[in-house]
């Protein structure tokens, strides 16, 4: 029980966040009335992501330094895991823009940036699986982790904002203003977004420990 | 042997194979003038300064990619073990960036003046825009040096190049597109210090990660 305090604690943030992001008042705006409410669901996607593969990041950083095994199978899942999350954030996104924006895919800097970012993780996997041998692999694709994630890093917190972007907290401005946000949506979102980062690092340790299975058995 | 020392002899050593051979470093060259060759004959015309910035720069990205791909696949497994006993592996990587850095600067000035004289040349601020090709030039050679040591450590070699570097030279390639655009507008200079200032930081970061991950990648 002492160990799975933070899965019900998980649970228990995105029923709420679910709940509370489609019944509670939210403010009325031009243009985006009710669609707000796609705030609590598209966010903490990218949250969840960028949490992964950070957790990606000190595994591979890890695993080049000790050379243990079981690093490299976190560092994979965690990537694995931040793909998904990437690739529902897109989604979520898209379907908001093509309400409010009017298109799916506007052109916009962060769009494009996070497919690019989703773009240089695919590939890592791609390098994975061309190689069979574990040792050679491992050390391989974490060198490719680890260069990788610097560039993302600017691809996604500083190139978005040297240009108009439809976003908010762009062209300047911090990239998350807290004062920007409505105080009325503050008491959902942000137990989404940890709700959510939960669930997505649920989901890798189940992952890690299946891949830590299978590699016994075989 | 100081590593500065290291680093002189490989870049020495380098040049002189090229030299020798000089097969490579023709085909790359050759590579340049026909894709813009095969571009003209496509286009005939471009009338519109935005598109023949982009198609300069789309050039170079395949020529350089191209390029660079070969400088850790042609060494043989032999060759590097003997690397391996003489030098350390910052002096390797080290001379390997400098090496293609000076091979970029010297293809992206012949593609730039081929392809400037069959589409007619639009740039309002030349010197400004030759600085970001320089600066392409150096970041190109940056960023693939590394990855081509990463695709030729995997089996797969020439054909992962592409995939893997492609997404990571993208934003060096918008910041690129950004300043020769200004510069192909003939802009006040003041107006591009910032997209000098990311890319210099973007090539410190990824020739100091570069350096801290070879020594990793070059025993394997």
């Amino acid at each position: 029980m002492n160990k799975s305090w933070w899965k019900i604690l998980a649970i228990v943030l995105v029923l709420f966040s679910i709940t509370g992001g489609l019944l509670f008042p939210v403010p009325a705006k031009p243009i985006l009335n009710e669609s707000i409410r796609n705030i609590h669901f598209h966010v903490p996607m990218w949250f969840a992501m960028i949490v992964m593969l950070l957790v990606s990041f000190i595994y591979s950083i890890k695993y080049l330094n000790k050379g243990d095994e079981n690093d490299d199978l976190m560092a994979v899942e965690s990537a694995n895991v931040g793909i998904i999350f990437g690739l529902l954030g897109l989604v979520t996104g898209m379907v908001w823009a093509k309400y409010t924006w009017g298109e799916p895919w506007s052109n916009d800097p962060k769009q494009n940036s996070s497919a690019i970012a989703l773009l240089i993780y695919m590939a890592y996997m791609v390098l994975r699986n061309s190689m069979e041998e574990e040792q050679k692999r491992g050390k391989i694709s974490s060198v490719y982790n680890v260069f990788a994630f610097p560039i993302m890093i600017v691809l996604l917190f500083v190139l978005p904002r040297m240009t108009d972007s439809l976003h908010p907290g762009n062209g300047g401005n911090p990239g998350f203003n807290t004062n920007d946000m409505a105080p009325e949506l503050r008491p959902v979102f942000y137990p989404a977004c940890l709700g959510w980062i939960l669930i997505a690092s649920w989901i890798t340790t189940l992952r890690y420990r299946i891949r830590k299975q299978e590699n016994l058995i075989s | 042997m100081s590593l500065f020392h290291q680093i002189k002899f490989l870049i020495r050593k380098e040049l002189m194979l090229e030299w020798r051979s000089r097969y490579a470093l023709n085909g790359i060259l050759l590579y340049v003038v026909s894709t813009v060759f095969v571009c003209y004959l496509s286009f005939r015309e471009i009338s519109n300064p935005p598109t023949w910035n982009a198609l300069f720069w789309i050039i170079m990205l395949f020529a350089s990619v191209n390029a660079i791909t070969k400088s850790f696949i042609q060494e043989s497994r032999g060759r590097q073990l003997y690397y391996y006993t003489i030098t350390g592996p910052q002096a390797i990587i080290i001379s390997k960036i400098i090496y293609n850095v000076l091979l970029m600067l010297l293809l992206s000035v012949i593609a730039l003046g081929f392809y400037s004289l069959v589409f007619k040349n639009p740039v309002g601020d030349p010197l400004f825009y030759m600085l970001s090709v320089v600066l392409g030039s150096i970041s190109f050679a940056s960023v693939f040096t590394m990855i081509s040591g990463i695709a030729s450590k995997s089996g797969a070699g020439g054909s992962l190049m592409a995939i893997l570097s492609f997404p990571l030279v993208i934003p060096l390639l918008i910041v690129l597109i950004k300043l020769s655009k200004n510069a192909l507008d003939g802009l006040d200079r003041s107006v591009s210090l910032d997209e000098i200032a990311i890319l210099l930081a973007i090539n410190v970061i990824v020739i100091t990660t570069s350096l801290l991950l070879f020594p990793f990648l070059w025993r394997e």
